[in-house]
């Protein structure tokens, strides 16, 4: 495809002989940012790594702006990729001042250029009265923003992020990932970041990968990740939610296992099948009016909201979010309703998964 | 918290041990303040320009060997992988089991005119083939070089191993080679710990005795040696002993203020370094530069120390040995109780009282890891000479000593020259033990004596070990304060090398040698054990400052 800035084609890395990640294949186009969301030891690091050329990778191909950079048994040096790395915990230099951290990758440049180069990035950061300052006497987001500044004085093809808000206080992390996502916005790079939280994931990124069980399980917008799974894996990674069981009617809708009828978009599950059915908090609404009731099991005060665990007259329970002035004890009965818009349904047992419509789905709201 | 009342005996014997420690010194430095003119005119015309000129190229020789060798030694065993270097790893810092002294007539042995390479060598390619002199000041140099160069290692192979790789990844993402990010990133990073390093080895040098006698180069220690038991002339002993003083002090004032920079360099996270791996030629370089190293500084010498020692042991090892094997125990046993002793007191005082004095107080008690052996025997002689006269006198006695050549005049000067040795691990240990824990143990009725018995004591029954190991092999393996102080006759195994290799019988040498060889190994294996022990036992070797570094 042209275009992509970064294409990874059936790329394995691994340690030792042993592969880590297996098969994984996706594209970044110029300008996008995507992230790869995974567990700890889920190999997210280190096709990080071998994206910057730390680590060789045992198949497959990575390209950069057309160019194979990685290939078994072949790479290019880090150093000749063009690809800036932001590391966990930043890695300043701290016998540099912060301008000359800025300015360290600019050896190509007269010292007028490097030094406009420099203020340009740190105005870009919004760190511009701190160029003389050291890196000791920043604070943690401080630092983050120079390091970022650091990797992107160059102009490198590609950014690389490592759990770049790892090492930050929460409050600080969210607003950091939408400051961050502007800046790299705003500097027209294309960057690729790895981390375990997937709010970060979904407030830096335009594209989502989840790696587990040592393969890219799923590469798409944070929508379609939440809405769309394409496995159970996915489905129980990102968000909340439970699943019910269903069965397969003759027209391809799902009878749940209260008698209640959802429908699919895509009628293809096969007829009398057992199917497990993916009920998200926000799929389970509260109504007084309604004539299904469950028990209030456990609720946790969210501020706006609270997430409650309802047990059905089944015994299965359903998470529920409900707006906080809804304020019930536990062991109280409450009437709720589903509101479906995406059903996500997949066989018991097998690995396969139903296959959601792209398009936005019009199945009717069936009563619970 | 305790009232200020309660804690003054405590603050009181904190200052008389710093006091303790500082007395050699102020004596010393205070005969700076009336110069004795006819003992300067002497010096100045006939000795000083050259002891200058020679001490300060030996310390800055050495220091240049040190920084070559201990540098690219680290950077090779902590980011490159290659055949032996997890043996190389630990077996390079051996040479600190091996006191200087016997490296130096051990090599002096091997190398010179009538040893066995320039005769093997002669036999090759004629008589007339002639080597460097070895004993000269470049020999010198090299000698103390290989067996500091562990100092430098191993505190720059500690920060290589820690951020050298990551240092390399950051410079290469920035679009530097791997040689560039070495020159720009690893080695400023690991700069204050190399300069730890570098410091601790210079300090060493300028302290060393036993290797220039050896060696026949004339420095400030030989000269303070030569003019109070030759010259039989203590003021001119003490006058140069106050200009050893100050370059010591120069040096342990560049230490403590490099120091300040380390706080800013983080680190890092241990994480699993993966190393890169040397292939052929390269591979093959550096097994062997470290091979060269190892067996020029330790592997061959303690072969030729085995041989001699054998060859010698059915003449010489008769009944004087377990005398000197006795003393040689004894003085360290005494030296380490006594530190520890010392060093508790100042150790608990300063985490108990926390204020400005104590710490200064602290700083004082450890300033003899920085003061050559011959200034504190000449510092520690002058004041007991004092006190005897002055005893002797008020009292009328009919004796011409009473603490003058005592076993306890060597305790003091040794004590003062170690107690950093046995602070440092003390100190450590008090600080791993949490201000929580110590009100943990309060609000379960433990306090004051009982809280130093059931919480303290208990959680630093290591680190006291620590420290009373580390004291009491310094102690066995020093030469000078045991040389000039030591009650006459009272012989150890040290002082029985010095008496060895002044007369140029190495053979004989060796026997002593290899006993002090042994005993110098235990602090290695266990810095090359454990981490804990590498903490504590580091701490021992680099004085004051390698704790704070390997933490």
């Amino acid at each position: 495809m042209i275009g992509a800035q970064l294409q990874l084609d059936a790329v394995r890395v691994g340690y030792g002989g042993k592969p880590v990640v297996t098969d994984v294949s996706f594209r970044l186009a110029r300008g996008e940012i995507g992230c790869l969301l995974g567990g700890s030891g889920s190999g997210k690091t280190t096709l990080l790594r071998a994206i910057a050329g730390f680590e060789p990778v045992m198949g497959g191909e990575i390209r950069l702006a057309g160019r194979v950079v990685s290939s078994a048994g072949q790479a290019v040096p880090a150093h000749r990729r063009g690809v800036g790395m932001v590391f966990q915990d930043h890695a300043l230099f701290p016998h540099l001042s912060v301008a000359d951290n800025v300015g360290f990758g600019l050896r190509a440049l007269t010292r007028a250029e490097r030094a406009r180069r420099v203020d340009e990035l740190l105005a870009l950061v919004g760190l511009a009265e701190y160029a003389h300052a050291w890196p000791h006497e920043l604070s943690g987001g401080q630092q983050q923003r120079v390091a970022l500044a650091r990797a992107l004085a160059p102009r490198p093809a590609l950014v690389l992020l490592d759990e770049p808000f790892a090492n930050l206080d929460v409050g600080l992390r969210e607003r950091l990932s939408y400051e961050v996502r502007e800046l790299l916005k705003n500097s027209e790079s294309t960057a690729l970041l790895v981390t375990h939280d997937q709010h970060e994931a979904f407030a830096m990124a335009d594209t989502v990968g989840v790696l587990a069980d040592g393969r890219l399980q799923q590469w798409a917008r944070p929508y379609e990740l939440y809405h769309e799974p394409v496995n159970r894996r996915v489905a129980e990674f990102i968000g909340e939610g439970v699943f019910l069981t269903g069965r397969v009617r003759a027209d391809g809708c799902l009878t749940l296992e209260l008698g209640e009828v959802v429908c699919p978009r895509e009628r293809d599950l096969p007829v009398g099948a057992e199917v497990d059915v993916l009920i998200r908090p926000d799929d389970v609404v509260h109504d007084d009016h309604s004539p299904v009731t469950a028990v209030v099991r456990a609720r946790a005060f969210r501020g706006a909201q609270f997430l409650y665990t309802l047990e059905l007259a089944s015994g299965a329970r359903v998470q529920s979010l409900v707006p906080s002035h809804h304020d019930h004890r536990l062991g109280e009965a409450i009437g709720i309703r589903l509101e479906l818009d995406h059903v996500i349904a997949f066989p018991r047992g097998g690995e396969g998964a139903h296959q959601p419509a792209p398009a936005e789905c019009s199945v009717p709201t069936y009563r619970l | 918290m305790l009232s200020r009342r309660r804690l003054l005996p405590l603050r009181v014997a904190v200052w008389a041990v710093a006091s303790l420690a500082a007395l050699p010194l102020v004596v010393v430095l205070s005969s700076l303040l009336h110069p004795e003119t006819a003992v300067w005119a002497h010096l100045g015309e006939h000795v000083l320009p050259e002891l200058i000129g020679t001490t300060a190229a030996l310390v800055l020789g050495v220091c240049a060997g040190v920084l070559l060798l201990g540098v690219s030694l680290a950077w090779l065993t902590a980011v490159y992988e290659f055949p032996g270097r997890r043996f190389f790893n630990w077996a390079l810092m051996l040479p600190l089991a091996m006191p200087a002294y016997v490296l130096a007539f051990v090599q002096v042995g091997l190398l010179d005119f009538t040893g066995p390479l320039q005769t093997v060598l002669r036999g090759w390619f004629g008589a007339d083939l002639r080597l460097p002199e070895i004993r000269s000041l470049g020999g010198a140099v090299l000698v103390l070089s290989l067996s500091f160069y562990p100092y430098v290692y191993l505190l720059a192979r500690d920060a290589f191993a820690s951020q050298g790789q990551r240092a390399l990844e950051v410079a290469q993402s920035l679009g530097l080679t791997p040689a560039q990010g070495f020159w720009r990133v690893a080695l400023p990073l690991a700069r204050p710990w190399i300069a730890a390093g570098v410091l601790l080895a210079m300090m060493e040098t300028l302290a060393d005795f036993g290797a220039v006698y050896i060696f026949g180069v004339d420095t400030f220690t030989t000269a303070i040696y030569k003019a109070w038991f030759s010259l039989f002339s203590l003021p001119a002993a003490t006058q140069l002993a106050s200009l050893l003083v100050l370059a010591a002090l120069t040096l342990m004032s560049l230490e403590q203020w490099q120091r300040g920079w380390r706080r800013y360099t983080p680190t890092g996270r241990s994480q699993v370094v993966r190393r890169r791996r040397l292939t052929g030629w390269a591979a093959a370089g550096a097994c062997g530069f470290a091979a060269l190293v190892l067996a020029v500084a330790f592997v061959v010498p303690v072969a030729q120390l085995l041989i001699w020692a054998i060859e010698v042991a059915p003449q010489d090892l008769d009944a004087r040995y377990p005398a000197f094997i006795g003393r040689s125990l004894l003085l360290a046993v005494l030296a380490a109780l006594l530190v520890v002793g010392l060093a508790l007191v100042v150790g608990y005082g300063e985490r108990r009282i926390r204020d400005r004095s104590t710490m200064l107080a602290a700083r004082i008690a450890s300033v003899g890891y920085a003061i050559p052996g011959t200034v504190l025997a000449v510092g520690v002689f002058v004041p007991v000479a004092w006190l005897d006269n002055g005893l002797i006198d008020v009292f009328g006695l009919q004796t011409s000593a009473v603490f003058k050549g005592t076993v306890a005049v060597m305790l003091l000067a040794l004590a003062a020259r170690f107690l950093a040795v046995g602070l440092q691990p003390i100190s450590s240990g008090l600080n791993r033990v949490s201000v929580n824990q110590e009100q943990a143990a309060r609000s379960l009725g433990a306090a004051g004596a009982t809280l130093v018995w059931r919480l303290h004591l208990p959680l630093l029954r290591r680190s006291l070990m620590t420290a009373a190991l580390l004291v009491f092999v310094d102690v066995m393996k020093e030469m000078p304060i045991t040389l000039m102080t030591r009650p006459f006759g009272w012989d150890t195994l040290a002082v029985r090398v010095f008496e060895m290799t002044s007369e140029g019988e190495w053979e004989r040498a060796a026997l002593p040698a290899v006993a002090l060889v042994l005993v110098g190994l235990l602090p290695v294996i266990m810095l090359t054990r454990t981490a804990e022990g590498a903490r504590a036992a580091a701490s021992g070797y680099a004085g004051a400052t390698v704790t704070e570094v390997v933490r």
